[in-house]
C-alpha cells in the first residue's frame, strides 16, 4: 500500500476541517496558558494552505508538502507559523519527486519534520510542548511495520493528554512555571489533530503504506 | 466586546492604512505587507535598524519609524508576531548595503520568525544582526526556558541604536550598543484590567473587581502573582524594588525612568506612581537623567503601566539625548 499525492491533498483538507471546527477550542487552551491566539492563527494559516493546494495539481507529493510549508510560514504567524512550516519543508526535501510515498519514505518524511521542529523549536521532550506528541508517534511509526489508523490517532490522542501534567518550559506557557500543569499544550493538541486527520488519509481507515 | 473595528480581521490592515494617512510625511508601507519603513528608506551609508512584533502594542512599532530611530516596523497581526517573508520584505527595503540590525523581543513567536528571516536575508547576502531585548523582571531567568520577556524597555534599544546608527556607525557598532541598552535595562509591568484581542471577541484573562496582577506581560502572560488593589505608592515600590534587586543601582549613579501606560490608563495615574518611583530613586541618591509618561508599549485596552530603568553611561546618555523625529518619540 502506498501514500499517494490524493491521500495527501485529503489529508490537509480533513486538517483544516478539524482546525477550523476546533479554532475556538484552540484558542481557550492557549488563553489559559498562553497568549490565546493558537486558534486564530491555524485557522487562518491551514485554511489558506487548503485552498492553496485544492487549486493546484502536484506532480509529486514534495511540492505539495513544500506549498504547505510555504504557506504555513506566511500566514501562520506566532510560534506555530515557522515550527509547523519548517516541519512541512523538511518533509518535502524527503518527499522530492516522489509520487507516493512507500512506508520508508513516509516514516522518512515525518521524521525529518520532528527534526525540524526541533532545529526551530529547540525544545525537548517533556517541556510540555508539540515535540511531546510529535516524538513518541515518530518513534513509534519507526518501530512498526504496518502504521494502523486506529493507532495513530490512540497513540497521539494519549501522548497530547499527557501534556496536561507537565511544566511547560518552552513557549509563553514557560511563564507560568508550575501555574502551566493542569492545562493541555495548545501545540500538541494541535499536532494532535495534525495525526488523527491524517490517520483519516490512510485508504479505508486501514494503514499507511 | 465594544471597540471601533469595522471587522475584527482588518484591524492590523485598517490601522496601518490610516496611519500613512496622517503620517505621509515621515512613513510609507511597503506595498501588499504590513511593513512600514522610513519615507526616505533606504538611507544610503546608514546601517538600517528594523523591529515589530504583534500589533496591539502601539505606538509600537510603527509609530518608532523615522529619523534617529527605526527605518522599518514589521506589524504582526494582533498579539502574534509577524511572519519571515514580511520581515525579509522589511529587511530588503531598508538595507543600504551597510546591513541591518534586527531589534527582537524575546518571545518564542518572534524569535523564530525574525530567526527565518535573517537566514533568508543572509542567503540573499544582506549582513544582519539581530539583538534580543528581555527587560521584564517578573520572569525568572534560566537557560532551560524561554527566559525574559521583552517589553516596554525595547523603545529605549531603539531609540539609542537608531540614534547611532544615523550617526554612520558601522552594523558591528550599532549591534554593540543596542546589546549594551539590553545589558543596562529593566522593566516591570502590573495590570489592574484585561484586554480583549479583537478576533478572539473576549477578554484573554479575567481579574477580580478587587484584584491586580504583579509583573503582568503585555499580552496578557501571568506575572509573579495576584493580588488585591494596593495604592499607587505600594505598586510603585513592589515593581520598582524588583527591578533595583535586579539593576545594582550606586549612589550617584544616572538612569532614565520610563513610565508606560498599558494603553487605559490616564496619564493622570502615570505621574502619581512616578511621584513614587523619582521620590526612591532620590532617596538612593540615583540621578534622573531624563524621564518620560506616557503611553510607548500599550497592551490594547488594559489598564497598568510599567516601569523601566535605564542605567546611562556617558555614550548611552548622548544617544538617548540625540535628536529623533518619529510620530511617537521626539527629540
Amino acid at each position: 500500500m502506498l501514500w499517494d499525492v490524493e491521500q495527501a491533498k485529503k489529508w490537509i483538507k480533513r486538517l483544516n476541517d478539524k482546525i477550523q471546527e476546533n479554532k475556538a477550542y484552540l484558542t481557550e487552551l492557549d488563553q489559559a496558558i498562553g497568549d490565546g491566539d493558537h486558534g486564530l492563527n491555524m485557522a487562518r494559516g491551514l485554511q489558506e494552505a487548503a485552498s492553496k493546494i485544492a487549486n493546484s495539481h502536484y506532480d509529486d507529493l514534495g511540492s505539495l508538502f513544500k506549498d504547505v510549508g510555504m504557506t504555513l510560514i506566511a500566514k501562520v504567524g506566532g510560534a506555530s507559523g515557522p515550527l509547523y512550516g519548517t516541519a512541512f519543508m523538511k518533509a518535502s526535501l524527503v518527499l522530492k519527486d516522489r509520487k507516493e510515498a512507500d512506508r520508508n519514505a513516509f516514516v522518512a518524511a515525518f521524521s525529518a519534520a520532528l527534526d525540524g521542529l526541533k532545529m526551530r523549536g529547540k525544545a525537548q521532550v517533556g517541556d510540555k510542548t508539540m515535540i511531546d506528541v510529535w516524538d513518541p508517534v515518530i518513534a513509534w511509526m519507526k518501530s512498526h511495520e504496518t502504521i494502523r489508523a486506529n493507532e495513530l490517532v490512540d497513540l497521539s490522542k494519549e501522548k497530547m493528554e499527557d501534556t496536561k501534567e507537565l511544566e511547560a518550559k518552552k513557549g509563553r506557557a514557560a511563564y507560568l512555571g508550575r501555574r502551566s500543569v493542569g492545562h493541555l499544550d495548545p501545540g500538541a493538541v494541535s499536532s494532535y489533530l495534525l495525526f488523527a486527520s491524517l490517520a483519516e488519509s490512510f485508504e479505508k481507515g486501514e494503514s499507511a503504506p | 466586546m465594544k471597540k471601533l473595528i469595522n471587522d475584527p480581521n482588518q484591524v492590523v490592515d485598517d490601522m496601518l492604512a490610516g496611519m500613512v494617512e496622517a503620517h505621509s510625511d515621515k512613513l510609507k508601507r511597503l506595498p501588499d505587507t504590513n511593513v512600514m519603513i522610513r519615507k526616505d528608506a533606504p538611507v544610503s551609508g546608514k546601517v538600517g535598524v528594523i523591529s515589530g512584533g504583534g500589533s496591539g502594542h502601539e505606538p509600537a512599532h510603527a509609530g518608532y519609524v523615522g529619523k534617529g530611530m527605526l527605518d522599518g516596523a514589521v506589524c504582526g497581526e494582533v498579539f502574534t508576531s509577524p511572519t519571515p517573508d514580511q520581515i525579509l520584505a522589511a529587511i530588503q527595503a531598508v538595507d543600504s548595503g551597510k546591513g541591518v540590525l534586527l531589534i527582537i523581543k524575546n518571545y518564542t513567536g518572534d524569535m523564530m520568525n525574525f530567526e527565518m528571516a535573517a537566514e533568508m536575508a543572509e542567503a540573499e547576502g544582506i549582513q544582519v544582526a539581530k539583538v534580543v531585548v528581555n527587560d521584564d523582571v517578573a520572569v525568572e531567568d534560566s537557560t532551560y526556558t524561554t527566559g525574559r520577556r521583552g517589553i516596554a524597555g525595547t523603545v529605549f534599544v531603539h531609540k539609542i541604536a537608531g540614534a547611532l546608527a544615523e550617526q554612520g556607525a558601522t552594523l558591528a557598532e550599532v549591534e554593540a550598543v543596542a546589546k549594551k541598552t539590553v545589558e543596562n535595562v529593566r522593566s516591570m509591568g502590573m495590570a489592574l484590567t484585561p484586554c480583549t484581542v479583537p478576533a478572539a471577541g473576549k477578554p484573554g484573562f479575567e481579574l477580580g473587581e478587587n484584584e491586580i496582577e504583579i509583573g503582568m506581560g503585555i499580552h496578557g502572560e501571568p506575572g509573579i502573582e495576584k493580588t488585591s488593589i494596593q495604592s499607587a505608592d505600594e505598586i510603585a515600590q513592589i515593581l520598582l524594588n524588583n527591578i533595583l534587586e535586579d539593576l545594582p543601582l550606586k549612589e550617584h549613579d544616572k538612569v532614565a525612568v520610563m513610565i508606560n501606560g498599558l494603553g487605559a490608563t490616564p496619564l493622570m495615574e502615570l505621574y502619581i506612581i512616578h511621584k513614587k518611583v523619582s521620590e526612591i530613586l532620590r532617596e538612593k541618591r540615583i540621578h534622573i537623567h531624563e524621564t518620560f509618561v506616557g503611553e510607548f508599549m500599550t497592551s490594547l485596552e488594559m489598564a497598568g503601566c510599567s516601569i523601566s530603568l535605564l542605567k546611562l553611561d556617558d555614550q548611552l546618555s548622548e544617544l538617548l539625548d540625540a535628536q529623533a523625529d518619529t510620530i511617537a518619540f521626539k527629540k
